[in-house]
C-alpha cells in the first residue's frame, strides 16, 4: 500500500466519519437553526471526503473510486481518528468533539495549502474556507455552554472529560506521518499541535472549562484499531451497497 | 464549427439548480472553456466542497450544449483556485437582490468569536435594521436573516473567502 494512499485515507476517513456522525442529528437538533447548522457542516465534511477518497482511489490505481472506498471497506481498513467516531451523546459532547477536531483541522489545512502534492494542496485550499466557519461555530458553542448555566457547564465539562483521552492521537507522528512530512506532502504535526493548544486554551479559558488531570490516552484509529462504535456507523453507512451491490440512483 | 464565445453565451442559459435566477456564469463557477480536436471541455469549480448542485450543473451543461448540436463535451471539476463570493458577477448580485436573497457583504473576521454579524440590508424593503437568525441556512452558501422592520425572513448569500 502506498504511503500517499494511506495518508489520504486518513484525511478522507476523518471527514467521512465525522460527517456521518453529524448527519445523525438531522431532524433531532435542539433547535431548527442548529439542526440546519449541523447538517450543513456534515455536508461540507462529506464533500471533503468525496474529494479526498476519490483522490485516494486515483493514487491507489486499482479502479476504486471514492464511493467504493467509502462503502466497501472493512472496519480495520478505515483510518480515521477515534475522536470522530465517538457517539454524539448530548449536544455538549457533539460540540466539544467538533471543536477539538476543527481546532486541529484549521491549522492542518492552512499548512497543507503548501503541500508538494498539488491535489492535496487544492483540497486543503478549498476545505479551509469552510473549516473557518466550522471552528467559529463550535468555539462559540463551547464558550456559551461552558460559561452558561450550572447545568450547561456541567455537561460541557463532562464532555471534555470524556473526549480528552482521544486527543493525543491527533498528533502522533508515526512512520507514515514522518515520511509524508519529509517529502513535503503533509505539514509538521508538532506545529499544528502548538496551534491547536493555543486555540483550545483560549476557548477553554473563556468557557471556564478545565483540561482533565487524568492522563489516560487512547489511540489506534490511524492503524485501523477502532472503538466498538465504528462498526455500528459502518452498518448504517454501508447498508445500501451491501444489501444491493452496485446499486446507483 | 462553434466558437468559444458561442459556448460562453450558451452557458449563460444554464441556471444554478438551487438559485435558478443565477446562471452558472453569474455564479462564477465556470472557470474555462477549451476547444480542441473537436472536443469541448468546460472547467467548473464548486462553491462548497459538498455542494449537491455540482452534479446537476454538470449534466445541465452537457444537455444545453447537446440541444445546440455540440455533442462532444467533457466537464472537468477543479478545486483550485478555490471559489470565493468575489466571483459572483455584478449582474448576479442584482439578480439575487431582485429574487429576495441578499448578496454577500464584506467579510467578517471568522477568528473573532461572537463578532457582530455583517449588516445586511433587507432585500424586500431595503431597511438596514435586520438581524442574523442563523449563520447556516437553507443551503451551504447561505445564512438566515430576518428584517426587524418589515419582519420578512430572508436568505443572505454569505461571504466565502
Ligand atoms: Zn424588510
Amino acid at each position: 500500500m502506498s504511503s500517499l494512499f494511506e495518508y489520504t485515507l486518513r484525511l478522507g476517513d476523518d471527514s467521512l466519519i465525522l460527517g456521518h456522525r453529524l448527519s445523525e442529528w438531522c431532524g433531532h437538533g435542539p433547535v431548527l437553526e442548529e439542526d440546519i447548522a449541523m447538517t450543513n457542516i456534515a455536508l461540507d465534511l462529506v464533500g471533503q471526503a468525496t474529494s479526498l477518497l476519490n483522490y485516494a482511489g486515483e493514487v491507489e490505481g486499482k479502479e476504486r473510486d471514492g464511493d467504493s472506498l467509502a462503502f466497501l471497506r472493512f472496519d480495520r481498513e478505515y483510518k480515521n481518528l477515534l475522536l470522530v467516531e465517538q457517539p454524539n451523546g448530548d449536544f455538549a459532547i457533539t460540540m466539544v468533539r467538533q471543536f477539538l477536531f476543527d481546532a486541529y483541522r484549521k491549522p492542518l489545512f492552512e499548512r497543507m495549502q503548501n503541500s508538494k502534492d498539488t491535489m492535496l494542496a487544492s483540497i486543503a485550499e478549498k476545505s479551509l474556507k469552510e473549516t473557518r466557519y466550522h471552528l467559529k461555530h463550535s468555539s462559540e458553542w463551547v464558550i456559551r455552554m461552558g460559561d452558561g448555566t450550572e447545568e450547561s457547564n456541567r455537561r460541557a465539562q463532562e464532555a471534555v472529560n470524556t473526549l480528552w483521552r482521544y486527543t493525543s492521537e491527533l498528533f502522533i507522528i508515526d512512520e507514515l506521518e514522518s515520511k509524508m512530512a519529509d517529502q513535503g506532502i503533509s505539514p509538521n504535526l508538532m506545529e499544528i499541535e502548538d496551534d491547536w493548544k493555543k486555540t483550545v486554551d483560549a476557548v477553554f479559558k473563556e468557557a471556564t472549562l478545565t483540561i482533565p488531570k487524568n492522563n489516560w490516552k487512547q489511540s489506534g484509529g490511524r492503524n485501523g484499531m477502532h472503538s466498538e462504535h465504528l462498526g455500528y456507523i459502518l452498518t448504517e453507512l454501508q447498508y445500501m451497497q451491501r444489501a444491493y451491490p452496485n446499486m446507483k440512483w | 464549427m462553434v466558437s468559444e464565445k458561442e459556448i460562453w453565451q450558451l452557458l449563460e442559459q444554464v441556471s444554478d439548480p438551487e438559485i435558478p435566477v443565477l446562471s452558472v456564469i453569474d455564479l462564477g463557477v465556470v472557470r474555462g472553456v477549451i476547444l480542441e480536436k473537436g472536443m469541448c471541455k468546460i472547467i467548473i469549480t464548486p462553491t462548497y466542497s459538498g455542494c449537491p448542485a455540482m452534479k446537476t450543473i454538470e449534466e445541465d451543461i452537457i444537455l444545453k450544449l447537446k440541444e445546440n448540436n455540440i455533442n462532444h463535451v467533457k466537464v472537468d471539476l477543479v478545486l483550485s483556485p478555490a471559489w470565493t463570493t468575489d466571483w459572483l458577477s455584478e449582474n448576479g448580485r442584482d439578480k439575487l437582490r431582485e429574487y429576495g436573497i441578499a448578496p454577500p457583504e464584506n467579510e467578517i473576521d471568522k477568528s473573532v468569536l461572537f463578532a457582530d454579524p455583517p449588516k445586511v440590508p433587507c432585500p424586500q424593503c431595503g431597511s438596514k435594521n435586520t438581524r442574523m437568525v442563523s449563520l447556516f441556512g437553507s443551503t451551504a452558501c447561505k445564512s438566515q436573516y430576518q428584517c426587524n422592520d418589515c419582519l420578512e425572513p430572508f436568505d443572505y448569500f454569505k461571504c466565502l473567502k
